[in-house]
């Protein structure tokens, strides 16, 4: 029992920063309909941004995460403005801004090859290795910092989108984004506050991923599975996603804890494969009718 | 450069050329994208061996002939495509696109633990049978067959699909079925492409046919054109040389590669020979449509004429 209780709280703290990352898929898949596969190089850049005005700058913690989550905030909308703004102006179909993703994630990632290096790096110690006890359950407090930031972050995403004008008008536009233009809404300016809005999570959940394991450039590929809760929770919704990342959490651990760590991964995929058969929507996903 | 290091790029280009021209009647013709073709790549290239490595070796094959290898393989890999498409073809846009990415990350991640085909350690040994000639013959003879469904009944059918699958539909196409024979046949010619691939290659691991490879082969597709039999064997050949040739920048290529893929998406989405086709025939097409073009355009200039004419007179004497 206290095994399941140690695996289930490991699961979570590894859900919530899946949760931080899904959430940035499920921003843009819900204004933009595509699957924004650039983003797992805006974590992995935040990654590297936190280290750096770590090591580099000497910054404290805090300033060193700010400083991370501004920089992927502005290589967020950078990217949107160079790879995707172009395409939605010519109206392309979805498969070009896949594809534009594609190059741009295959860009950066190598880019940070070429100059920084494609060596592992470790963040220096910035809490205590000695866990907090509660009874005889250990809880990290990497893992504890990591939960209850996210829990923050994801909180005033949900409030955001659910009380200010700007989040009513996002959500406005994830309905239909012509009628928004329509009623006077600009929508370009929504499309760039929500690519800063992933940017931003990203930031955060990169330097808390590079905390709790490495940092190296192809990170990018790692936060596929992130991507996966977003689809398990239903592309396009915000608790969907939070949700799917959370059980993928807990069940990664799981799988790993009582089954085999090799099958991890696997399991991801079969998840995929399994809810996209029965379940194409995801969990609270918004129903796609393709209208003709 | 010696002639043996430009003929190991002819034949990387001739087999990814295989997996391309596959892909481009699944993408280019029906308008389905994959994420996921590496593996089935992977797939003809584990069956493919195991037929032809010899049985003495770790892992053990059956030491069979290379024909019965691409045939195996190539079929392994259709049977394989049907399961997959019954499945997921019913699934729309992105979500069909997200589907076979998990499938072929699945496949991967499923080799890596299969211990009789050597897991993640890879399987070494696999006889070198792939030779520039045979490749080239499989080659034209990819191009030939893929022609002929592309300009066959069931060719059109795909291209209406891609087009507008509810008009299509309401024409009467059996639109699961046209897709599933794109899927199918495009999963016969990436699992050969894997046998040539293992051939060629003497060593196989899981982690050569991971989603990079796939991206790779979309992105080359996409490069030589959507609806193109000539801009993806271009494409296959300027791609596959293209890193080769930017060696000397080393680990810098890969960045201008995804430049490049960002810029071509933006500056000219329809690729090199988007819809068109590098034949006679294609060439006295294309040539038909700019005359009509032209013709259009002077006709509409010389109507519009009179009446610009008109209006500067107006301003004048207002």
């Amino acid at each position: 029992m206290i095994q399941f209780l140690q695996q289930l709280i490991n699961g979570l703290s590894i859900g919530s920063i899946y949760a931080l990352m899904a959430v940035g898929y499920s921003l843009v898949y819900s204004i933009m309909n595509f699957s924004n596969f650039a983003h797992g190089s805006v974590i992995m850049l935040g990654a590297y941004f936190g280290f750096f005005a770590l090591t580099g700058l000497n910054l404290p913690f805090f300033a060193a995460f700010m400083v991370a989550c501004i920089g992927t905030t502005i290589l967020a909308i950078v990217i949107e403005r160079v790879a995707y703004k172009p395409l939605r102006e010519r109206q392309a179909p979805f498969l070009y801004f896949i594809i534009s993703a594609m190059g741009a994630s295959i860009l950066l990632e190598n880019l940070v090859i070429a100059t920084i290096g494609p060596t592992f790096r470790t963040y220096p110690p910035i809490f205590e290795r000695t866990p907090l006890y509660i009874g005889s359950l250990a809880i990290g407090r990497l893992d504890l910092m990591m939960f209850i930031i996210s829990a923050i972050c994801l909180a005033g995403l949900l409030l955001f989108i659910n009380k200010t004008k700007m989040g009513k008008a996002i959500q406005a536009a994830s309905y239909n984004i012509k009628a928004c233009a329509l009623m006077g809404i600009n929508t370009d300016r929504i499309i760039l506050i929500v690519f800063g809005l992933g940017g931003f999570l990203a930031g955060v959940a990169g330097v808390f991923f590079g905390m709790k394991y490495t940092v190296y450039p192809q990170i990018g590929n790692i936060t596929t599975k992130s991507f996966i809760a977003a689809v398990f929770g239903g592309l396009g919704s915000l608790p969907g996603a939070v949700i799917g990342s959370i059980i993928l959490g807990v069940l990664e651990t799981l799988v790993a804890g009582y089954i085999s760590s090799q099958y991890r991964d696997l399991i991801a995929f079969v998840i995929l494969i399994g809810v996209l058969i029965f379940r194409p929507t995801g969990i609270m996903g918004k129903s796609t009718v393709d209208k003709a | 450069m010696d002639w043996s290091y430009i003929q190991g790029i002819l034949m990387l280009a001739g087999i990814n050329l295989i997996a391309v021209l596959g892909l481009s009647l699944l993408t280019g013709f029906t308008g389905l994208f994959s994420f996921g073709h590496a593996g089935f790549m992977a797939i003809g290239a584990y069956i493919g061996a195991l037929m032809t490595a010899s049985p003495n070796s770790t892992p053990a094959g059956l030491g069979l002939p290379f024909f019965v290898g691409i045939i195996a393989g190539g079929a392994a890999a259709g049977i394989v495509g049907y399961l997959i498409g019954r499945i997921t073809l019913n699934l729309k846009g992105d979500y069909f696109c997200i589907a076979t990415l998990g499938f072929g990350e699945a496949i991967r991640l499923i080799l890596n633990n299969v211990q009789t085909f050597g897991g993640s350690r890879g399987w070494p040994g696999i006889p070198y049978k792939s030779t520039l000639p045979t490749i080239i013959i499989v080659d034209v003879l990819a191009v030939i067959f893929l022609a002929n469904i592309v300009h066959s009944r069931h060719g059109r059918n795909m291209v209406a699909v891609r087009e507008e699958e509810l008009a299509a539909q309401v024409t009467g196409i059996n639109v699961f079925k046209s897709k599933m024979t794109a899927l199918v046949i495009s999963a016969v010619y990436a699992g050969i492409a894997g046998v040539f691939f293992a051939h060629y290659m003497t060593f196989i691991q899981p982690k050569m046919f991971s989603m990079n490879k796939s991206t790779e082969l979309t992105i080359i597709v996409i490069f030589g054109g959507l609806g193109s039999i000539s801009g993806s064997v271009l494409g296959a050949l300027v791609l596959t040389a293209l890193p080769e040739l930017l060696r000397t920048f080393d680990i810098w290529r890969l960045v201008f590669y995804g430049a490049a893929v960002i810029l071509i998406m933006i500056s000219r989405p329809r690729g090199l020979m988007g819809g068109m086709e590098l034949t006679p025939a294609g060439i006295r097409k294309v040539k038909a449509e700019r005359k009509a073009r032209q013709a259009a355009k002077a006709s509409l200039m010389a109507l519009n004429e009179p009446e610009e004419g008109a209006g500067l007179g107006e301003g004048k004497g207002a």
